[in-house]
């Protein structure tokens, strides 16, 4: 044993970098890294600055906030009276003003139920029975039905159109496609020839002709008595197309799936059925929550193809304000106003689908 | 002694019979003329070199591999092409695999509930405390409200056991239950293994844990290339095999 006490003197700490340098090697590192890489910054920089200044003027500085036409066309910026004076009619087209209660308990009650799934106060089968039922009923509250003064749908549109026509596309292709990818995957060699065909068929044709076959096409060759209205007829077009994307979507996440995870269930009693609806679906769909997400962006941007056929969902009403001729020349407000909405909606369907993602048991791993 | 003496007692009772069963994949022949007779509480150990059959051979019990020709009687009841039957046998046959298996999606309750509540029809409350009372038979009540990736390895299987186990079956199958776990870990999986003999269950393990095939089993099988080559009580068995093949099966385990 060693008589003599060893003291351990730590070395003074070094200072933390300081901002300033910390920037400037972030700069050297991530902007001037190589002559090539300084060569982009410059370039970008140069287009950034010739165009944004102008841009924001436009927007903020030179714009209009209140008034009216005759004021936005001296101060010469962005008119934004005009999008105020339009704003009802893009959002639920010509709904009457006095019903507009209804499409925004709707949305009121979609947010709300978008909460309570992302905070896991609901589950399981109430959950899903949930997300099927409240579709339903928004539709008869905006359809005006059980004694309440009724809404005929030609008069439903803008914003509030095209989020219904997403809405129900994505509730209900996501159960058709899973059950057509189950189909491909587990099926009976007959079975996987429909489903292939059928995924393949639309898969292969443009959503705008199978949206014109909708509309167009079905009452040709339909009897009279059949043919369903024409907003009808453009949703179940949807609904197919949407399907078939869903169904592949799908089948990426029950290939993911081990054997392991069936033959635990099989081998518990639980029968097939069972095994496939409540260990191989969750954790297929789990695995594929991503591109899902994707899907419904996708759909919610498609829906904006409808006003070819007829209908003035949200861009149909963008369209229809823009040539107004109470405020003539004004589109640029109009489209810039159409891009910030999709935007935005789109946007935070991807933050809320990375939530999502973030919350299951997977992330554990 | 005593204990094997008192399984010979009741080995009156067959729970499982494989009669002249014959297995193939496409051309592969993986189970050749097996023959196999298990007694109520007998506790079978399977050993052999990679490849033989062992696991073909208990996933036939269970129906997890359709055997092509001979009788598998399980509980009185032939194993066919009839679903409603197998699935109600699989119910009474509780099965560990090497992989755990266990449900990522589900917490360690709802893994243990999921069975009990969608194959036996059981109230949820019902299921939850048995569930409970095995969960803390295995030692992991703690961790009830987990999700299995939070585990470890030995824990996991240590679930799984418990999960067949929320099924009350009379046989269970364990396909290599350790080999996938850390030696640390090897010893809590076969303490659970070794508690569970004591009830007297019938199992049929897959396993080269020798030891355990020594204290626990009441009969060692030896499968090579599909057949059953050596069967015999574990004394003899490990001392003084018959067959060549056993012999040098044995010196490369036991040398390990
Ligand atoms: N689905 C399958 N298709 C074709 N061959 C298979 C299949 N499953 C297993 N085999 C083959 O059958 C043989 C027996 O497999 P089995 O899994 O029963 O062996 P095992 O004795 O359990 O081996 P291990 O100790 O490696 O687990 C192996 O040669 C294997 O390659
Ligand atoms: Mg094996």
């Amino acid at each position: 044993m060693a008589d003599k006490t060893l003291t351990f003197k730590p070395s003074a700490a070094r200072p933390a970098p300081s901002t300033q340098i910390k920037a400037l090697a972030w700069l050297r590192s991530n902007l001037f890294g190589s002559w090539f890489d300084t060569l982009i910054t410059l370039l970008i920089s140069a287009i950034l600055i010739s165009f944004v200044p102008d841009l924001l003027k436009w927007l903020f500085i030179d714009a209009t906030y209140s008034g009216d036409d005759a004021i936005c066309r001296i101060n010469g910026g962005a008119c934004w009276p005009f999008i105020g004076d339009k704003f009802q009619v893009l959002m639920i087209g010509v709904y009457p003003q006095d019903l507009a209660w209804r499409p925004a308990v709707s949305a009121i009650a979609l947010i709300l139920l978008a909460y309570l799934t992302y905070s896991n106060r609901l589950r399981g089968a109430v959950l899903i029975a949930a997300w099927f039922i409240l579709p339903i009923i928004a539709l008869f509250l905006i359809r005006g039905s059980f004694g309440m003064q009724s809404v005929d749908q030609s008069s439903w549109g803008g914003l509030m159109l095209s989020i219904m026509l997403a809405l129900v596309g994505v509730i209900v292709s996501i159960p058709c496609g899973v059950m057509l990818a189950l189909g491909r995957h587990y099926g009976s060699p007959v079975t996987k020839v429909l489903c292939v065909t059928f995924i393949e068929l639309l898969r292969g044709v443009p959503l705008i002709t199978i949206l014109f076959m909708a509309s167009v096409m079905m009452p040709l060759f339909l009897p009279a008595e059949l043919v369903i209205n024409n907003l009808l007829r453009i949703q179940i077009g949807m609904i197919l197309f949407s399907s078939a994307y869903m169904a592949e979507v799908v089948r990426g996440g029950l290939q993911a799936i081990l054997k392991g995870q069936a033959e635990a269930s099989l081998s518990l009693g639980v029968s097939p059925a069972k095994t496939v609806a409540m260990i191989i679906v969750p954790q297929a769909l789990r695995h594929v929550l991503p591109p899902l997400v994707g899907r419904c962006i996708a759909l919610f941007k498609d829906t904006s193809l409808v006003i070819i056929v007829g209908l003035l969902d949200f861009l149909g009403m963008i369209k229809g304000a823009a040539l107004d001729t109470a405020w003539l020349g004004f589109q640029a407000e109009a489209y810039v106003f159409a891009a910030f909405v999709y935007w935005a909606v789109c946007y935070s369907l991807s933050l809320y689908g990375r939530k999502l993602e973030q919350r299951g048991p997977q992330s554990n791993r | 002694m005593s204990v094997k003496l008192q399984s010979s007692i009741a080995a009156d009772e067959t729970v499982i019979e494989m009669t002249n069963v014959n297995k193939w994949y496409g051309d592969f022949h993986v189970l050749k003329d097996i023959n196999l007779t298990v007694a109520k509480g007998e506790r079978i150990v399977i050993c052999g070199p990679s490849g033989s059959g062992k696991s073909t051979l208990i996933r036939c019990i269970n129906h997890l591999e359709e055997h092509q020709e001979g009788k598998i009687v399980v509980n009185d009841a032939h194993l066919d092409k009839n679903l409603k039957n197998i699935t109600s046998i699989r119910r009474d046959v509780g099965m560990v695999f090497q992989q755990f298996n266990l449900f990522p999606h589900m917490t360690i309750l709802e893994n243990l509930c999921f069975a009990p509540v969608w194959a036996r029809n059981l109230p949820r409350g019902e299921a939850e405390a048995t569930a409970l009372k095995y969960l803390d038979r295995v030692g992991i009540g703690a961790q009830k409200d987990k999700y299995p990736g939070q585990l470890s390895g030995g824990q996991q299987q240590r679930v799984a056991i418990a999960r067949s186990l929320c099924m009350n079956p009379s046989i269970m199958l364990f396909d290599e239950p350790t080999s996938a776990l850390d030696p640390e870990m090897i010893k809590e999986v076969l303490d659970v293994m070794i508690e569970l003999a004591d009830t007297g269950m019938t199992m049929l393990c897959v396993t080269h844990e020798m030891s355990f095939a020594r204290s626990v089993a009441d009969r060692v099988i030896f499968m090579d290339e599909g057949e059953i080559v050596e069967e015999n009580e574990p004394h003899a068995f490990f001392d003084s095999p018959k067959v060549d093949r056993t012999q040098k099966f044995l010196s490369q385990i036991l040398s390990h």
